[in-house]
C-alpha cells in the first residue's frame, strides 16, 4: 500500500478581517469570510511535496460544521487525493482535548504513515496536533522547517528560539509545521473544475462511537473563565540623553523595580 | 452578480484574486515604467493552469468555461492591463482558432503546449493598410510544392516579440476578395519570418507589440488552418471571442480604478473632512460604480452566451464597446478625483487611464463595433 499522509485542517474566520466586540471581548464572526487556516496550507503543501517527490496518498481531514466542506474542496483544488469531514452536532463545543481524541480515532480508522498539521489562527493553542500524537501513541515533532523521508524514518529540522535541531523519528509519526516550511501552492484551475464532483467522506458519531458525555462541550475539561481584549499599552517614558546616561537610567529603573538584583 | 456564477467559477475567482494580488500587483508599476514583459508572471500563470482555461482537459486545457476565463482576465486587469492582454491575446486569439478549426495534428503539435503555457500565442491580422478594413489584406500566400510562401508584413501584433506560435492571415486568392483570405499557423523560427520593431506605446507598455515581416516565409502546407479561403471567417469569429476578452480587460481596469478611488477618498482630507464625505465626490463615485456594474453585465452576458453557443457578433461588440468606454470614463474621473496626485506616478490611476485608452481602439475600434452592432440589427 502506498505511503499515506493525513493532513488535519481547520476552517477559521479570516482573522485579518475579524473585529473584536469591545464589550463582550469575543470575536465578531458575523459577515467574516471563512478560510482554510493559513498554516494548515503549509501542512498540506508539505504533504503534497512529499507526494510529488515520493508518491503518496494525501487525505485532508477537517472537523466542523457541514460548511467546512469549502476547505475540503479547496484542498482538492490544491491537489489532495481524498477529503474527510468529521461532523456531528454532539461534537460542538469540543476543546482541544476532546477534538484531538475525535481526530485521533478517525485517523486510526483511515490509516496513515505520517500526519501533518499546525495551530489554528482562531484559538491559536497549538495543542491539538501534540494531543493527537499522544492519543495515538506515536512520536511527534513540532515546529518543522524541513522534512524528508528516509526509509522508515522521517528526518525533521525543527526551529527553536535561536537554534535548529535535526531529529529523526520512526514512522508513523506526527509533524507540526511552521509557515517557514514552505510556500503553499495555489489551487490549480484544472483541479477546480471537477473538485465539486469528488466525494467527501462524512464521519459522524455513528461511526466513531463515542459516548455522548465524552465529547462536545460536556466532555471538554477546559472551562473558559473569561475572555477579554488586552487594553492598549501605557505610554512609555521617553528619556533623552547620551547612551551612557540612558544605560544608567535603565539600570537604576530596573533595580528600583527589583527586576534585577541590587549588586 | 455572484448569483450568475457556479461554485467552480466562484472558487476560481478566489484563486485569480489571490494570484493577482500576490503575483501581478507587485510588478504592475515596473511593467509600465520599464516596458517590462512579465515573463515570470506568465510562467506562474502556466503553472496554475491559467493559459488554457476554457478548453477541455483532453486537449491540455483546464476544463473550464469562457466565463471563468473572462473572470480571470478581469481580475488580472484590476492590477495590470498589460498582463491581462498578454494572457487574453494568447487564449482568445491564438488557442481558440486552433482549437476550433485545427486538425488533430495541429492540436497535438501547437495547441497542447500553448494550453499548458509552455508556448505563447499571438494573432496577426492587422497590416499597415488593413486596419478597420481588415479585408484588404496585402500579405500573400502562394502554394509551392509542400509549402505556402508568405510575403508581406503585419503591424501592432500583441505578444509579437515573445510568442512562439502565430495565427497569420494572408491572401491565397486575391480575385476572391475576403473569400480569398486564408489562415496559417506560423512558428517563431520559420525561414523567412522576422519580428520587426516593437512599438513604444501610451499604455499597456509592457506588452510586446511588434511588426512581423514575411519574406518568402516557408510555411508547411499542413499549417493551413481550416481550408483555403476560410481565413476571414476564422478572423471574425475569433475576434468575437477576443472582444469579450478586451471587454473584461476594460472592466478590470475600471474596477481597479474604483478600488483606488474608494481608498483615496477616505484617506484624503480637505476642508477638515475626508473628501469622500462631499456629495460632489459621492455623485461621481455612484456613477462610476453604476456604469461599471452595467459593463460587467454586458461582458458576462457575452461570455455566458459564448458558453451556450448562442453568441452573436453584436453581443461581443456591445460588451467591448460599452466596457471600454466606461473604463476610459471611469479612469479619467479617477484621475480627476485624485487631483494633482492623480496626475503623478505616485498613484496608479494615471497608468490605468493610459491603459484604458487602448481598449477603445484594439480588437476593432469602437467605431467598428458600432458598425458590427448596427449591421446585426439592420438587415
Amino acid at each position: 500500500m502506498s505511503f499515506r499522509i493525513i493532513v488535519f485542517a481547520k476552517q477559521v474566520p479570516d482573522t485579518t478581517e475579524v473585529k473584536v466586540d469591545q464589550i463582550k471581548g469575543t470575536l465578531i464572526r458575523d459577515g467574516v469570510k471563512s478560510i482554510m487556516n493559513p498554516e494548515d496550507k503549509n501542512a498540506l503543501e508539505t504533504a503534497l511535496q512529499l507526494k510529488d517527490k515520493y508518491g503518496a496518498k494525501v487525505t485532508v481531514i477537517t472537523m466542523g460544521p457541514p460548511s467546512a466542506e469549502a476547505i475540503l474542496r479547496e484542498s482538492y483544488a490544491m491537489g489532495a487525493d481524498e477529503a474527510v469531514l468529521i461532523t456531528d452536532p454532539i461534537y460542538a463545543g469540543a476543546d482541544t482535548w476532546v477534538t484531538s481524541m475525535i481526530l485521533a480515532r478517525a485517523a486510526q480508522m483511515i490509516g496513515f504513515d505520517l500526519i501533518t498539521g499546525r495551530q489554528a489562527i482562531d484559538g491559536d493553542t497549538a495543542q491539538v496536533g501534540i494531543e493527537i500524537a499522544e492519543h495515538l501513541k506515536i512520536p511527534v515533532i513540532a515546529y518543522a522547517v524541513d522534512l524528508k523521508i528516509e526509509g522508515e524514518k522521517v528526518i525533521v529540522t525543527r526551529e527553536l528560539d535561536s537554534t535548529y535541531e535535526v531529529i529523526s523519528a520512526k514512522l508513523p509519526c506526527l509533524v507540526t509545521c511552521t509557515k517557514e516550511l514552505n510556500k503553499p501552492r495555489y489551487m490549480r484551475v484544472g483541479n477546480i473544475f471537477g473538485c465539486f464532483e469528488k466525494p467527501i467522506t462524512i464521519i459522524n458519531n455513528s461511526i466513531l462511537k463515542f459516548d455522548k458525555n465524552e465529547v462536545g462541550l460536556v466532555g471538554s475539561p477546559t472551562k473558559v473563565r473569561r475572555t477579554f481584549t488586552k487594553g492598549p499599552k501605557e505610554q512609555g517614558t521617553i528619556f533623552n540623553g547620551s547612551a551612557d546616561e540612558a544605560a544608567e537610567m535603565i539600570l537604576s529603573k530596573l533595580k528600583a523595580e527589583k527586576l534585577i538584583s541590587q549588586q | 452578480m455572484d448569483y450568475l456564477l457556479t461554485r467552480e467559477q466562484l472558487l476560481a475567482r478566489e484563486l485569480f484574486r489571490e494570484f493577482a494580488e500576490k503575483e501581478v500587483k507587485p510588478l504592475a508599476q515596473k511593467v509600465d515604467e520599464e516596458e517590462y514583459f512579465p515573463t515570470e508572471t506568465v510562467k506562474k500563470m502556466a503553472e496554475i493552469g491559467m493559459m488554457g482555461i476554457p478548453f477541455p482537459k483532453e486537449v491540455g486545457g483546464a476544463g473550464g468555461d469562457y466565463l471563468t476565463y473572462i473572470i480571470a482576465v478581469e481580475e488580472i486587469a484590476k492590477y495590470c492591463a498589460t498582463t491581462a492582454i498578454i494572457f487574453s491575446a494568447h487564449t482568445s486569439l491564438c488557442c481558440y482558432p486552433i482549437y476550433t478549426w485545427g486538425t488533430e495534428h495541429q492540436k497535438e503539435k501547437y495547441l497542447k503546449p500553448l494550453l499548458r503555457g509552455e508556448r505563447l500565442g499571438a494573432f496577426a491580422l492587422t497590416e499597415p493598410n488593413a486596419g478597420s478594413d481588415a479585408g484588404n489584406q496585402q500579405t500573400t500566400a502562394k502554394l509551392v510544392g509542400d509549402y505556402y510562401i508568405l510575403n508581406g508584413s503585419k503591424i501592432f501584433i500583441t505578444n509579437g516579440g515573445k510568442a512562439d506560435a502565430f495565427i497569420v492571415f494572408a491572401m491565397t486568392d486575391k480575385s476572391k476578395g475576403t473569400k480569398g483570405i486564408s489562415a496559417f499557423i506560423v512558428e517563431k523560427g520559420f525561414e523567412g519570418f522576422k519580428v520587426g520593431k516593437p512599438e513604444i506605446k501610451l499604455g499597456i507598455r509592457g506588452s510586446s507589440t511588434t511588426e512581423l515581416i514575411f519574406e518568402d516565409c516557408k510555411v508547411p502546407k499542413e499549417n493551413l488552418l481550416g481550408s483555403e479561403g476560410m481565413g476571414f471567417k476564422i478572423a471574425l469569429q475569433t475576434l468575437d471571442g477576443g472582444r469579450i476578452g478586451v471587454g473584461a480587460q476594460a472592466l478590470g481596469i475600471a474596477e481597479g480604478a474604483i478600488a483606488e478611488v474608494l481608498k483615496y477618498v477616505k484617506e484624503r482630507r480637505q476642508f477638515s473632512k475626508p473628501i469622500g464625505s462631499f456629495q460632489g465626490i459621492q455623485w461621481y463615485i455612484a456613477d462610476m460604480i453604476t456604469k461599471t456594474e452595467a459593463a460587467k453585465l454586458l461582458v458576462y452576458n457575452a461570455a455566458l452566451k459564448k458558453d451556450r453557443g448562442v453568441l452573436t457578433s453584436a453581443d461581443a461588440a456591445m460588451a467591448k464597446k460599452f466596457a471600454s468606454d466606461v473604463a476610459m470614463e471611469v479612469t479619467t474621473q479617477a484621475v480627476q478625483i485624485f487631483g494633482g496626485y492623480g496626475y503623478t506616478k505616485d498613484y496608479p490611476v494615471e497608468r490605468m487611464m493610459r491603459d484604458a485608452k487602448i481598449t477603445q481602439i484594439y480588437e476593432g475600434t469602437n467605431e467598428v463595433q458600432k458598425m458590427v452592432i448596427a449591421s446585426h440589427y439592420i438587415k
